[in-house]
């Protein structure tokens, strides 16, 4: 089974296949928030550099977030017609998902988090087992002080990965048993290689299925709600 | 990658898409004006408890509906998707983030069918409307493009070749009437509400003024909105329909003098007419009458065609691909993007 991912939840683009031996090929745009320009010509070049058809494609693996909300939907509307076109299922992966397989830590919780701007930090906690992640505590958006008290409140050791934890590094491991792991940004080989396992375990979903995980609404129904409440 | 190669000709099969603003749209268009198929999913009723577009909740929408309504319009075609020769799409102008969502997927159809990709301008797509009513048309013309977001008057001397005649130097035509609608309490979106309201009123009733009327071809409509305010402060006792009526007479004399004067300068054989506002009936009507004056064609574009659809992306597609050729795969989309620059963009 070769897989497609794509990658664009942040501020860079990613394009990679795998297989089950490993990455096929890989590719990164990191800067200019060139999302939409980019994706396809990336698609286009880790086919050709790995010689590989599209039509030989079993499945595309999306990040669906949380994470930029524009490039976030460039890539899943690139990535849900392609599966339409080619009539291939999907495998939809969380940004925090991707983070956390990333690391390879087997004892203790791996929290991914990451930089949600507005001084707020989108987490979620896993643990690695044999059948792959374990999710432990949904994806969630809210401050690092929420963080930590859930931190604090669990009480295990644990590995937190990810922007967020790099940027907050020193609230997440004041006093209590928690480091900070190497991953910064989802990355599409972690992407694409982790929906390998994934499909073989059969963990596929039809195109229709696949929808974005923002994790916050939009700022205008933020205004407005708030504005309700406060007439 | 070379791009696949394709003869243009009267069975070449288009799929549009369109996702510029608040609606998502998707079409079959053969030979440039056979309109197979067309789905428009709306989001009138999203957007209209913030009494306007907001972006961020129009990109969320679109990138919902697209992949349903692209399979509709094929399976309302009743076509084989394989029978597709190409696939074009707005890339400007419009909001970033949903002109992105169209862009994205029909750039992803493109590369997995292996069809070309054509990168439309929103405002010659609503040119092409009107075309695929007549589709023997004889050049120069005059086009009168009226939306939420434009009012301009252009010289169409060709397929893809136009000069700016003149624009609103302030408010789009359509936000006036946006404006005046939500002022008056008659309901979003606008348009349609004014015009409805209209019908029960007296057009005579007020006599709102008539802004830059001697003053070369750009418009203001931003003064009209502020003595309609001035007017209901003074008078309460006027009824909002007489008001309505009044403002839409006013803005349609306004549209309507300055198009005839532009076909005049230009000694065009018609005048089109494009954008949201073209539903409007009283500019209809309107226009008609002086177009039937002087001897010279009205075209108007059916009314599902004057609000933003695909067919009319598939059909302005299917000029530019036989004129310009594919676009690149490597392009995204132009918020801004002008019509005068529609013949020569790479985009
Ligand atoms: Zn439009």
């Amino acid at each position: 089974m070769i897989v497609l991912g794509i990658e664009s939840a942040t501020e860079s683009v990613g394009v990679a296949l795998a297989a089950s031996d490993g990455v096929l090929a890989n590719v990164e745009v990191a800067r200019g928030r060139r999302h939409a320009e980019s994706i396809v010509p990336c698609v286009q070049f880790v086919c050709e550099r790995a010689d590989i058809e599209l039509s030989e494609v079993g499945a595309i693996a999306i990040d669906v977030g949380p994470g930029l909300f524009t490039g976030m939907r460039v890539g899943i509307a690139t990535a849900k017609s392609l599966a339409m076109a080619l009539n291939i299922p999907m495998v939809p992966i969380t940004s925090l998902e991707v983070l956390a397989a990333a690391e390879p830590t087997t004892d203790g919780i791996i929290v991914p988090v990451i930089d949600a701007r507005k001084s707020e930090v989108f987490w979620a906690m896993y643990r690695r087992t044999h059948q792959g992640l374990e999710l432990l505590h949904q994806p969630t958006v809210g401050s690092v002080d929420d963080l930590v008290s859930d931190l604090m409140a669990r009480d295990q050791s644990s590995v937190c990965v990810g922007d967020g934890a790099h940027r907050y590094g020193d609230d997440i491991t004041a006093g209590f048993s928690c480091s900070i792991g190497a991953a910064v940004h989802p990355s599409a080989p972690v992407l694409a290689s982790e929906a390998v396992l994934r499909a073989i375990r059969d963990e596929t979903v039809a195109e229709q299925m696949v929808e974005p995980v923002y994790l916050r609404q939009p700022d205008a129904q933020i205004n407005w709600s708030t504005r309700e409440v406060r007439s | 990658m070379l791009l696949p190669e394709v003869v243009v000709g009267p069975d070449t099969v288009i799929l549009g898409i369109e996702t510029s603003c608040d609606e998502t749209a998707a079409a079959v268009v053969m030979g440039g004006d056979d309109v197979v198929s067309s789905v428009v999913s709306s989001q009138i009723d999203v957007h209209a408890e913030f009494g306007g577009v907001v972006p961020e909740v129009a990109s969320r929408a679109h990138l919902e509906s697209i992949n349903p309504v692209v399979r509709r319009a094929i399976s309302d075609a009743g076509i084989d998707e394989r029978r597709i020769d190409a696939i074009a799409c707005t890339v400007g102008p419009g909001l970033i983030g949903a002109l992105l969502v169209g862009v994205s997927s029909a750039k992803a159809l493109a590369l997995a069918w292996n069809k070309p990709f054509v990168g439309v301008n929103h405002l010659e797509a609503h040119l092409y409307a009107s075309f695929l009513e007549e589709s023997t048309l004889e050049f120069p013309l005059v086009v009168l493009l009226v939306s939420g977001g434009h009012t301009m008057l252009i010289e169409m001397r060709g397929h893809g070749d136009y000069r700016l005649l003149g624009r609103t130097i302030d408010d789009a035509a359509g936000e006036a009437f946006d404006k005046v609608a939500r002022y008056l309490d008659l309901g979003y979106p606008g348009g349609p509400a004014i015009d409805r309201a209209a019908t029960k009123g007296d057009p005579g009733a007020v006599d709102f003024p008539r802004a830059m009327m001697d003053d070369g071809l750009n418009f203001s409509f931003s003064g009209l909105k502020t003595s309609v305010v001035n007017f209901v402060r003074k008078h309460p006792e006027v009824s909002s329909v007489d008001i309505a009526a009044s403002f839409q007479q006013a803005v349609s004399d306004v549209l309507v003098h300055k198009a005839m004067k532009a076909a005049r300068e230009v000694r065009a054989t018609g005048v089109v007419l494009g954008g949201g506002v073209a539903a409007n009936t009283k500019l209809r009507s309107d226009l008609h009458a002086a177009c039937a004056v002087v001897g010279i064609g009205a075209f108007l574009p059916g009314r599902e065609m004057c609000t933003d659809n695909a067919a009319m992306i598939g059909a302005a597609g299917w000029h530019r691909l036989r004129a310009l050729g594919p676009s690149r795969l490597d392009i995204g989309a132009f918020p801004s993007m002008p019509l005068v620059e529609a013949g020569i963009a790479d985009g």
